[in-house]
């Protein structure tokens, strides 16, 4: 068997570029752009607590964010049935190391209460939080996360930021996103790879 | 539809620590606006269109690192040696197609590893993952009828914190690939084991003649990671490299004896240049928007491992090989003094005559083999290589820019002999049998729900978009309707031809070979594709990296 030893022999052979100066740096953990500085603003949970995005609901987390809303008829009801589905899979890793969380996108209807309501008449349990808050922090933190569309009047559409999910690990930095509708042993598979 | 295995799959990572928010957290009310996370130098324009600015380095000190071939090693020396179906320790696949038919000579082995890399004296130096721990990874020179065995280790730290993730796939574009070397996204590996890839180096049409056609050759490729959902960031971390495959018409030697070579120019006036743009934090590390879904744009102008190089040249023609690697940015290039250049080469093939231009377009993943000829200029003079196109987001290019980049810089340092040619007629193109048609699909590239869809549907990676019968030909239809987004397409496996842009002929420098297929907003390209010697699933993605792992891609099939 080949050591490593022998394989890095082989590395200044395969090459004439000359390096430039070593500069002697640390690569240490850069908490300046841990999870590239997703905004650390005020929510308001299902249950009516109001705790920051970030550092409370982020930090070292493995995580699943969805935006949705209540009286959404579109993919929504399918997409939280879907969710569910995760939840139901996930185990009792929800709520522990992973935690979901879906955002509305219609906070001046989805009250706390409201959201309180729809969670209880869907039968979800601990480790799953739907958010609501102040439109303009709600708004910035969809765009952060990547659901927006560069079309202001497209942006406005708020059916257009229904359809996908963000799977992250902050403490690894490691992000994807995938369709919020994928099948869910799919959406379990991407979790695994955080 | 066969279920999605995973390739020696790794323990899934469980943070060590119960982090169920406690009640006193939840307390801990945070009495802010428009409070963000501690940012560091980072400007915010706006909460989706950010601007990064990298700190400033000097351009044109950096000299552009040019690579002698990769050596290849003795069969003796891999052990287990490389088989037919995988060997122990080997990850799983299928068994190579052809290696019955096209036993490799060459043997090589590429390490997949972190290193340090400089990408410019005045940044601390930067952690990237390369092949062989090199930026831009090694440069193959292969030839058509020496086929090739690369035993790829995995060997990137398995504790990864960061962008991109410790699993690979190395995909070969656009080599003529049976299907289980070709480094579908799906084919990945861990960290700690390797896989065995089988390079035929046979020209496409052996189902006709022994040896295939040669006028399907291929000649700048290039190879990159392509683990799906995160291919944007394992590339931009830096896993791409390039490989060069010569044959007898373009054999690599200026001065070959041989009738019917054409004497491009060779040695080192035959340059790889890849195009990369990137952005750097204080520390040195690379930055990368894993948010950003239109596309990600870097503020600095990376070319072979370098921000802004020059060149020193002498007074005679060079071929550069030059290649847009992404992730999402278009590059425009023209010479400073205004001087046209000579694209001999599109997406890596030879066109069948040279076509003179005094720019040219390179989109994501594209490649043009361009002669300079600076026999024009005195010694002592400088030629910028510079960018035109305007682009500030990841949606496409915007028009010219009024004040052209500068990328790299030519200095022209010395007389050379110069007994290359660049002769009127180059490689012939194959001809197109519409006959061979047996069917027509049409691919909508669309916008729903926030993301990009390819007739209506997102990535399903066990779904099939297509179940194509081997050794048959068909006309695909790409046709963009998702609003402003460019989607430079790219087709695995075999070379297409593009029978019509929008209604009307193909553009001047499209109507040979390609691989990718730039289709504008609104625009409607119909390409023409065989699906010959090899069977198995392949994909058709957007090589706009960040639309690819946003789930804009399909599987395909081609079966016996």
């Amino acid at each position: 068997m080949i050591s490593r030893r022998s394989l890095l022999h082989c590395i200044p052979a395969c090459t004439v570029a000359a390096l430039g100066p070593a500069i002697p740096t640390t690569f240490a953990a850069n908490k300046d752009l841990r999870s590239h500085a997703l905004p650390d603003l005020p929510v308001v949970t299902h249950e009516g607590k109001r705790v920051r995005f970030y550092s409370d609901l982020i930090e070292g987390k493995i995580v699943l964010i969805n935006f949705m809303y209540s009286t959404c008829k579109g993919i929504c009801p399918g997409m939280t049935t879907n969710l569910k589905d995760v939840y139901r899979a996930l185990g009792d890793r929800v709520g522990r190391d992973v935690f979901m969380y879906s955002i509305t996108l219609q906070p001046e209807k989805d009250t706390a209460e409201r959201l309180r309501s729809y969670v209880k008449a869907r039968g979800i349990g601990d480790g799953w939080y739907f958010l609501t808050g102040e439109a303009f922090d709600l708004d910035q933190i969809r765009k952060r996360l990547g659901f927006y569309d560069p079309n202001p009047e497209v942006d406005e559409d708020r059916t257009q930021h229904t359809g996908m999910l963000r799977v992250g690990n902050d403490a690894r930095q490691r992000w994807t996103m995938c369709p919020a509708l994928a099948e869910p042993s799919a959406i379990v598979r991407s979790v695994s790879w955080m | 539809m066969e279920p999605l295995k995973e390739n020696c799959p790794e323990q899934a990572p469980i943070a060590n620590k119960s982090l169920r928010i406690s009640r006193r957290e939840m307390l801990k009310t945070a009495a802010v606006g428009a409070s963000i996370a501690a940012i560091g130098t980072l400007p915010v324009r706006s909460a989706s269109a950010r601007t990064f600015v990298s700190p400033p380095t000097r351009p044109f000190v950096e000299p552009l690192p040019v690579y002698a071939p990769k050596a290849p090693v003795a069969l003796s020396s891999l052990v287990p040696a490389p088989a037919k179906l995988p060997v122990a320790g080997e990850c799983s696949r299928t068994a190579h197609q052809a290696w019955d038919t096209c036993a490799p000579v060459k043997f090589y082995e590429l390490d997949v590893r972190e290193n340090q890399h400089s990408f410019h004296r005045d940044l601390p130096t930067s952690r990237i993952w390369g092949y062989d721990g090199i930026y831009p990874g090694p440069t193959f020179h292969a030839r058509y009828g020496e086929s090739v065995c690369v035993r790829v280790r995995n060997n990137l730290p398995k504790n990864h914190v960061g962008p991109g993730i410790p699993q690979i796939s190395l995909h070969l574009h656009n080599l003529h690939t049976p299907s289980e070397s070709d480094g579908n996204p799906l084919d990945f590996f861990d960290s700690g084991t390797f896989r065995d890839l089988h390079y035929p180096n046979e020209y496409a049409g052996l189902n006709v003649a022994p040896g295939g056609d040669p006028r399907e050759a291929l000649g700048t490729l290039w190879y990159h990671d392509h683990r799906f959902d995160f291919t944007a960031a394992n590339v931009y971390h830096g896993l791409a490299g390039f490989y060069l495959l010569y044959d007898t018409l373009d054999s690599g030697s200026e001065t070959d004896p041989t009738p019917g070579a054409l004497r491009l120019p060779s040695g080192r006036y035959d340059v790889p240049l890849l195009f990369q743009d990137k952005s750097f934090q204080n520390t040195g590390a690379l930055y990368y928007d894993l948010f950003n879904t239109d596309g990600f744009l870097g503020d600095k102008h990376v070319v072979n491992g370098k921000i802004q190089p020059y060149f020193q040249v002498a007074r005679r023609k060079y071929r550069f090989r030059m290649l847009n690697g992404g992730p999402a940015r278009f590059y425009q290039f023209a010479l400073s003094s205004g001087f046209p250049m000579t694209v001999v080469g599109v997406d890596g093939n030879l066109l069948p005559a040279p076509v003179e231009v005094k720019d040219v377009m390179i989109v994501p993943a594209e490649r043009m083999d361009v002669i300079i000829d600076f026999s024009r200029y005195k010694i002592g003079q400088s030629v910028f290589l510079n960018n035109i196109l305007e682009q500030t987001d990841g949606r496409g290019p915007k028009g010219i820019l009024k004040k052209p980049q500068n990328i790299m810089r030519f200095d022209v340092v010395s007389d050379a002999a110069d007994p290359s040619v660049v002769p009127k007629a180059l490689r012939p193109l194959p001809p197109i049998n519409l006959n061979e048609v047996v069917k027509n699909r049409t691919f909508d590239l669309g916008r729903s729900n926030g993301s990009w869809v390819i007739n209506g549907e997102l990535y399903e990676p066990n779904v099939f978009a297509a179940e194509i019968k081997a050794n048959t030909a068909e006309i695909w239809t790409l046709r963009n309707s998702s609003g402003g987004w460019h989607h430079p397409m790219h087709i695995h496996f075999e070379e297409g031809r593009i029978l019509s842009r929008n209604g009307a002929a193909p553009r001047p420098l499209e109507v040979g070979r390609k691989d990718v297929y730039n289709i504008g907003p609104n625009e409607e390209v119909k390409v023409f594709l065989r699906f010959r010697d090899f069977v198995g699933r392949y994909v058709m993605h957007c090589h706009n990296l960040s639309h690819e792992d946003h789930a804009m891609m399909i599987n395909w099939r081609i079966n016996p």
